[in-house]
Formats: C-alpha cells, sequence, structure tokens
C-alpha cells in the first residue's frame, strides 16, 4: 500500500479508522451470521466505483482521491449502520447517494456539509423502513443458521431455502423492543428480562458495542480523533439517560443500557468525529458531540424511531458553522472578542 | 422606454428568465405539489391563466393607478382572479380542486405572479403582457412537469397518475406504469426529493447553457486587446 506515509494525511487517517472497525466486524460476523461481510463487499464496491465516476465528472485526478480510503470509510460506515440481511440493492442505493450526492455534489471531500453515510442512511430509511428493519437474529437465539451461499443467495435474489420464512430469521433489534414493550406499559426491568437483551445491553450487539469503544481508544490513542466529541456525546446520553433513570427507573432505561445499544459506540467514535462535518474548534466540539447525545436520547426516549444517531448527527452538522464561528479560540494577546 | 419584442418575451418566460430554474421565484407550490405530473401540469396552468389574467387586467389601468398604492390595488385584482379560477375547478374539475386544496387560493401570494405584474404589466401595454403573464406562468408549467414527471417515476413508478381526477374515470387506463413491481423510492415524493430535483433540475439547466457558451464561436475575440 504506497499511500501510507510517515506525514498524517488523510489517506493514513482514514486508513486507520478502517483498520478499528476491524475488531467490531469479527463480533459482528461471529454473532449475527457472515450477511455483514456480503453488505461490507457491496458497499465498499459501490463506493469505489460511484467516487471514481464523480472524481473524473469533476475532472479531478482520481487516483489521489480514490486512494485516500475515505470513501471506504462512509461505505464501511453505511454497511455497519445498516441491516446486514437486506436486499441488496438498498446499501447499494444507500452508498450511490452517499457517494454521489452527499459527497460530491456537495463539492467532495472537504466541503460536504453533511456526514455522507448518515445521509445515505436516513434516506433509505426513511425511503424503506420495512427493508431497514431486517435485522438478522442474534446467533446464540437462533434456530436456524443460514450458510453463506443461503445468505448470498438471499440477499441477491430474495429467495430463502426450503419453506423458511423471513421472519425466522429477522428480528426487533433491543432499541425496538424497548420501545414497543414500553408502550404497551411493561416496566424496564421486566422487559429486560427478555432473551435478546445481554448483560447491559443488547445480546451480541453489546459485544461490538465494546469492540467499537476498543477501536475508538486505539484511534484516540492514535490522535487520529480527539477525546471531545466522544467524551460530549456519551456524556451527554449517559448524563440524561441517568437523570431520567434514576427519576423514574421503570419507564426509562438505565445510562449504560443507552451507551451499549444502538449507534451509540459507531457514532460517538467512527461518525460524529469525521473531521470533515463536524466542530473543528475544542469548545466546538463538546457543543457539537453533546448536541448529538442530547438529541440521540431525545429522538430514542420520545421521538419516532428506535435509534437517532443518523438524525442527531445529521441536525447537528447543520449547526457546525454556526458553533465555529461562535467557538473560535482566542488568539493570544487579544481581548475578548464577539464573532 | 421601449417596448420587448414578442420573441424576446416568449423567450424570456420559457427559457432565458424561466421563473422555475432561473428566477427562483414561487418556490412553494412548486416544491409542494409537483408529486405527479398531473398535479404539477394542473396547478401550473392554473398559475398561468391567472398570470395572462392578471398581467392583462393590470396593464389595462396601469395609468390609473397612484403609483404609492399599486401594489395594494395589484394584489387585490390578482385575488379576485384567482378567486374566479378557484370556482371554475371547483365548478368542473371537483376531485382535481380537492387534490389541489389550500394550493389553488394561495397562487394568490405566489410572489411570480405578483412580480410580473409589477415588474413587466405595469409598464407594458395590453396584449405583450397578456403574452408575457401566460408565458411565464407557461414556463413555470414546463419546470413543475419535469419536475413532476422525476419524482412521479422515482417516487411511485408510474406517470400520468390521477389523470382520472381530470378527465374522468375512463382515462384511469391512460396511467403508465413505467416500472412494474417497483417499490417506490420514498423520499422523492416526499419534500425533499423536490430540492434535490429542483437542484438537479437547474444544475442540468446551468450545464447546457455553459457548455453552449464554450462551443459556441467566440465573436467578439478579435475585438479583445491582445497582449
Amino acid at each position: 500500500m504506497a499511500f501510507v506515509s510517515n506525514t498524517p494525511g488523510v489517506g493514513s487517517i482514514m486508513l486507520k479508522v478502517l483498520f478499528a472497525l476491524m475488531p467490531a466486524i469479527a463480533v459482528y460476523q461471529l454473532y449475527f451470521g457472515p450477511a455483514i461481510l456480503v453488505s461490507l463487499m457491496l458497499a465498499s464496491l459501490t463506493a469505489m466505483l460511484a467516487e471514481t465516476l464523480m472524481l473524473r465528472l469533476r475532472r479531478v485526478p482520481v487516483m489521489p482521491f480514490l486512494m485516500d480510503g475515505s470513501a471506504l470509510v462512509t461505505a464501511w460506515l453505511l454497511a455497519l449502520s445498516m441491516p446486514p440481511l437486506a436486499p441488496w440493492w438498498l446499501i447499494v442505493m444507500a452508498t450511490l447517494f452517499a457517494i454521489v450526492i452527499a459527497k460530491h455534489l456537495y463539492g467532495g471531500l472537504g466541503n460536504n456539509l453533511f456526514n455522507p453515510a448518515m445521509v445515505g442512511y436516513a434516506v433509505m430509511l426513511i425511503s424503506f423502513p420495512a427493508q431497514m428493519t431486517q435485522w438478522p437474529v442474534v446467533d446464540t437465539l437462533a434456530h436456524i443458521h443460514l450458510s453463506f451461499f443461503d445468505t448470498l443467495r438471499f440477499i441477491f435474489g430474495g429467495t430463502l431455502p426450503g419453506s423458511l420464512k423471513l421472519d425466522a430469521l429477522t428480528m426487533a433489534t433491543p432499541l425496538d423492543t424497548l420501545r414497543t414493550q414500553l408502550l404497551l406499559g411493561r416496566p424496564v426491568a421486566d422487559i429486560a428480562t427478555m432473551p435478546i437483551f445481554g448483560y447491559v445491553g443488547g445480546q451480541g450487539s453489546e459485544l461490538i458495542a465494546l469492540a467499537y469503544l476498543a477501536g475508538g481508544a486505539y484511534l484516540l490513542q492514535q490522535r487520529s480523533i480527539t477525546w471531545h466529541i466522544p467524551a460530549a456525546f456519551l456524556g451527554a446520553l449517559a448524563l440524561l439517560a441517568f437523570g431520567l433513570h434514576a427519576f423514574d427507573a421503570a419507564r426509562y432505561a438505565a445510562p449504560w443500557f443507552h451507551l451499549a445499544t444502538g449507534g451509540a459506540m459507531l457514532g460517538a467514535f467512527f461518525i460524529a468525529t469525521d473531521p470533515v462535518t463536524g466542530a473543528t474548534t475544542p469548545k466546538g466540539k463538546i457543543i457539537f458531540g453533546a448536541g448529538v447525545g442530547t438529541l440521540v436520547y431525545v429522538i430514542r426516549t420520545w421521538g419516532g424511531y428506535p435509534d437517532g444517531v443518523a438524525f442527531a448527527v445529521l441536525i447537528l452538522n447543520m449547526c457546525v458553522p454556526l458553533i465555529d464561528a461562535y467557538t473560535q479560540p482566542r488568539v493570544f494577546g487579544h481581548g475578548k472578542e464577539k464573532p | 422606454m421601449s417596448q420587448p419584442s414578442y420573441g424576446e418575451v416568449i423567450g424570456n418566460g420559457l427559457w432565458k428568465q424561466n421563473t422555475g430554474l432561473v428566477q427562483l421565484l414561487g418556490m412553494c407550490p412548486l416544491l409542494a405539489i409537483s408529486t405527479s405530473v398531473v398535479n404539477a401540469v394542473s396547478l401550473g396552468l392554473a398559475t398561468a391563466l391567472v398570470m395572462a389574467a392578471s398581467n392583462g387586467a393590470i396593464s389595462l389601468i396601469r395609468n390609473l393607478v397612484p403609483k404609492e398604492i399599486r401594489i395594494a390595488v395589484f394584489i387585490l385584482i390578482i385575488a379576485a382572479l384567482v378567486t374566479a379560477i378557484q370556482l371554475a375547478l371547483n365548478a368542473f374539475v371537483h376531485p382535481l380542486y380537492l387534490v389541489l386544496g389550500i394550493f389553488i387560493p394561495l397562487i394568490t401570494t405566489n410572489c411570480i405572479v405578483l412580480a410580473r405584474t409589477e415588474a413587466f404589466a405595469s409598464k407594458n401595454r395590453f396584449t405583450i403582457s397578456v403574452v408575457d403573464g401566460f408565458m411565464m406562468g407557461l414556463g413555470l408549467t414546463l419546470v413543475l412537469a419535469v419536475l413532476g414527471g422525476l419524482r412521479e417515476l422515482v417516487g411511485k413508478g408510474t406517470l400520468l397518475s390521477g389523470i382520472d381526477l381530470v378527465f374522468g374515470a375512463t382515462s384511469k387506463t391512460w396511467v403508465l406504469h413505467v416500472l412494474p413491481d417497483y417499490k417506490g423510492f420514498l423520499l422523492a415524493v416526499l419534500p425533499p426529493g423536490a430540492f434535490f430535483g429542483l437542484g438537479l433540475l437547474i444544475a442540468g439547466k446551468n450545464w447546457y447553457e455553459q457548455r453552449a457558451a464554450r462551443t459556441k464561436p467566440a465573436i467578439p475575440i478579435s475585438l479583445a486587446p491582445h497582449a
């Protein structure tokens, strides 16, 4: 890989991000079957093709920009946020939307206002809600184990072996289950005894969250990201969850549940930390992260969707110019100045 | 002030100063109602009729209205004409009237109508004002039709759905199912689809014009000072 050099360019940062995602992918694959590998491949291929095409259309040099890996990071983040058992065109369309519209039509890497992966995800969630909820059953609870070839045949052809129904392979996510059961009036402690829940979050998915945390720690150690956004994101989410859990433990899930489920860890370390679409000043990063964390909690608890990382990130992306303008660090020797 | 020619007025309305793609006026109905070709064209034609009528009416009285209160007078005339159109739609194509709903009375507040009366009809003769109003409206209708077609095709995989609202139940067979078994890309029918679609149309027009400008032989090149 010729593009790894000693000077930390976009390429080496993106490579580290991809590397940091690997443990989570391994755990994901272990608990939810090989479908994730298929969607990672699909997303990567689509992203590279779309990136090449758009770079050519924009008449900028293809190779240096293609090799910086930013398209691959977008593709992987999308594959990891979308249900892997969905039909092939879902991830392909999401990636196309992310790369072509959210990234290049907004001016390419560095100019895009919104996190491309989250735009792709949100567009698909709004347009195809049914397909976007085809989450595979965690391996420890599954009665049927789909082989790799059956997985391929399902993703590309939509056919399942024998008389198998799709319902037997998919399940509601922990956040989804919590939401529907709460609406039925069951208390949180009661719901948490259901088999899909693990020690603190969802079975299997809590370990993926742990792997994201490990990947995030690696990125922090490598100084690819700073602590501000993840800490503020997770801090705000945990603080809100703690406050409401202490207020009424029967209706509001515990803070560790919120940290370990859904897209919290992936969002905090890999999505909200996007250097292009996130805030850039240290104080701004804290405001940005806390805003995302707060909105994630609000959407999860009172909103219309079970998880809200994508929407929270997109909404805060819109506020970034304002946040950055108001949090300019004071130049040494100058007095306090209003922006 | 010299009178513009008919050719100029038609060219401006349909392409050069197109309300939808260049002036970007009257965006609210454009974005809200362009979910299908039938809706889009219906509202576009209603707007074009209002614009032709209001331009004509205001051109006739342009020398009688005191400058200070002209806007109020124009709006009153436009509102009266819109009410007439609204009643006509209600009487003759009632189902369509129900679909378009609030957007028919809202033609009154559509800034393109007032913009043309103020910028054109209050300064020009009757016939050319009518032509200007109608052509501007027709330009808007064309953009609406393309945008509506795009959104309907991508969003639902059909074209001309809802045509029976205009021509009665017999025309239901005219609906084109361009993409059978199409799941429907819901975003295209939702409001964001309108913004993306319009953005792409504007980009397309600009791209076309830039290309045309590049390929056209530059005549005044001999006049340019050479270094």
